[in-house]
């Protein structure tokens, strides 16, 4: 409580000081102690392995490495929870600075907001009932159903593929529902990213899901930034590069999954 | 980028059709929902304290919960327990039935109690049954009192069925949300999506309010 209280009363200071300082019309507040920059960015803290919650503290891929990056260019940062669906708005709208989410560099996305360097290489998968036998690939999809989370790319490829084979497409918040989706029934098929899924099944055997066919694509993530914000693009990058020279990188990445890649 | 209004033009056709999605649901509902608040409202004002106790117990754990929780519990939670399966409007509709019927009980009741006892009494004294004294005599009565009540349950339902975007309906909110994930156009969407809303609620307030004047005449 008292915590938070700090959090929110610290938060307008900031807000204040920036507000009424240089005038300078940047997202970025300056917090009073020590004088770093720090930046509030986005995740969807459902998606394990980039990004959950682990004994009331955010862990994961994007976490590890938002923080590593931080470190190396001296700024601070805030994590802000939300639905993935919401987080890019919140970009949009100037809420969060940025966002590290797992988030797939696309061109619709590049029209309105900034990225990185890519950071890791996902790609879209195919994700059946164990029991299902009858869906092989994309081809098998006539008819039938795919679970899917609102404003991925996934959701952006199941609604081609619906059109294509004549799919019907649902939508939910986040990754644990539309897995429970395709779990109880209810839907035939969702589309995950790689590296997520695959997790999802090492760690939970009791999920009852399978991989099926090849990856679908080769999306790359990267972290986004509001357009224009190029002072925190250039940090991210730089950092990145750093942490990709001293192998603090595989380090993170290899300590959620086994595969390097 | 293109214009607020084409953005709005294009999702016109996929809001409109959620929002028949949104009345369906609504309508369903409260359909189910007078029937079971009817039941448990007569339930709570009985003699019987079997009868009171289940009915008591109804309302304080269907209110007592939110509704978001009841039907995620319904959707995802049951069918893997039970081994069955439930479309998502069932579950929906259950959830949203079940959540009103609890607070039409209460509404009933209210309004029930709200009659002079003299009338009960005086019904029964003529020779009437109490079933029947309280379907000729008492009901009448009580529902036109109670009116404005239902109109205001009508109302949260309705708006209460944009919850159901967690469990993929593709009610109004949730045409919202999937158009808006793939425009990134915020405003103009959530606008067209509010005016949705306000006007089929709007609407309904019309209607109950010429249904009101019906009625007490």
């Amino acid at each position: 409580m008292k915590k938070l209280m700090f959090a929110v009363v610290s938060g307008l200071l900031a807000l204040t000081v920036s507000a009424c300082g240089t005038g300078t019309d940047q997202a970025a507040s300056t917090s009073g102690q020590s004088g770093a920059t720090k930046y509030v960015f986005g995740t969807d803290a459902t998606y394990p392995p980039f990004e959950f919650e682990k004994d009331g503290k955010y862990v994961g891929i994007d976490i590890d490495l938002i923080n590593a990056i931080a470190k190396e260019e001296g700024f601070e940062v805030e994590i802000k929870p939300m639905d993935f669906k919401g987080i890019i708005p919140a970009v949009q709208a100037k809420q969060l600075d940025g966002a590290i989410a797992g988030i797939s560099i696309n061109d619709k996305r590049k029209e309105i907001l900034d990225f990185s360097e890519p950071y890791y290489q996902a790609g879209l998968s195919l994700v059946v009932r164990e029991d299902n036998t009858t869906i092989n690939g994309e081809a098998d999809l006539a008819g039938k159903t795919i679970a899917i989370k609102k404003g991925t790319t996934g959701a952006t490829f199941a609604d081609e593929l619906g059109k294509k084979y004549g799919a019907t497409v649902k939508y939910f918040d986040d990754s644990p529902s539309m897995f429970q989706e395709v779990q109880n029934g209810n839907a035939d098929v969702t589309i995950e990213d790689y590296p997520v899924i695959s997790y999802k099944i090492a760690v939970d055997p009791a999920s009852k899901l399978k991989i099926v066919g090849d990856r679908l694509n080769g999306d790359h993530y990267g972290i986004a930034v509001l357009k224009g914000n190029k002072d925190l693009q250039d940090k991210l990058n730089s950092g990145l590069k750093k942490l990709k020279e001293n192998g603090k990188y595989d380090e993170i990445i290899n300590t959620y999954l086994n595969t390097k890649k | 980028m293109s214009s607020s209004w084409d953005v709005i033009v294009d999702a016109l056709p996929v809001l409109a059709q959620g929002s028949v999605v949104t009345l369906k649901i609504t309508v369903i509902s409260l359909f189910f929902a007078l029937l079971i608040g009817l039941l448990f409202g007569l339930m709570s004002t009985s003699r019987s304290k079997i009868l009171r106790g289940i009915a008591t117990a109804y309302v304080d754990f269907l209110r007592g919960t939110p509704l978001l929780v009841q039907i995620f519990f319904i959707y995802f939670g049951l069918p893997p327990v039970l081994d069955i399966k439930i479309p998502e409007t069932t579950a929906g509709i259950l959830a949203l039935s079940l959540n009103a019927g609890a607070y039409l009980a209460e509404i009933f009741r209210g309004g029930i109690l709200s009659i002079d006892k003299g009338q009960m009494e005086a019904a029964r004294s003529l020779g009437l049954t109490h079933g029947k004294a309280m379907r000729l005599v008492i009901l009448p009565q009580a529902v036109r009192r109670m009116i404005p009540a239902f109109v205001n349950q009508f109302i949260v339902t309705l708006k209460d069925t944009s919850l159901l975007t967690v469990i993929g309906i593709r009610e109004l909110m949730n045409s919202g949300e999937i158009i808006i994930s793939s425009n990134f156009r915020s405003f103009e969407i959530w606008a067209v999506v509010a005016v949705f809303y306000f006007l089929m609620i709007y609407i309904l307030s019309l209607l109950s309010r010429s249904l009101e004047r019906r009625f007490a005449k």
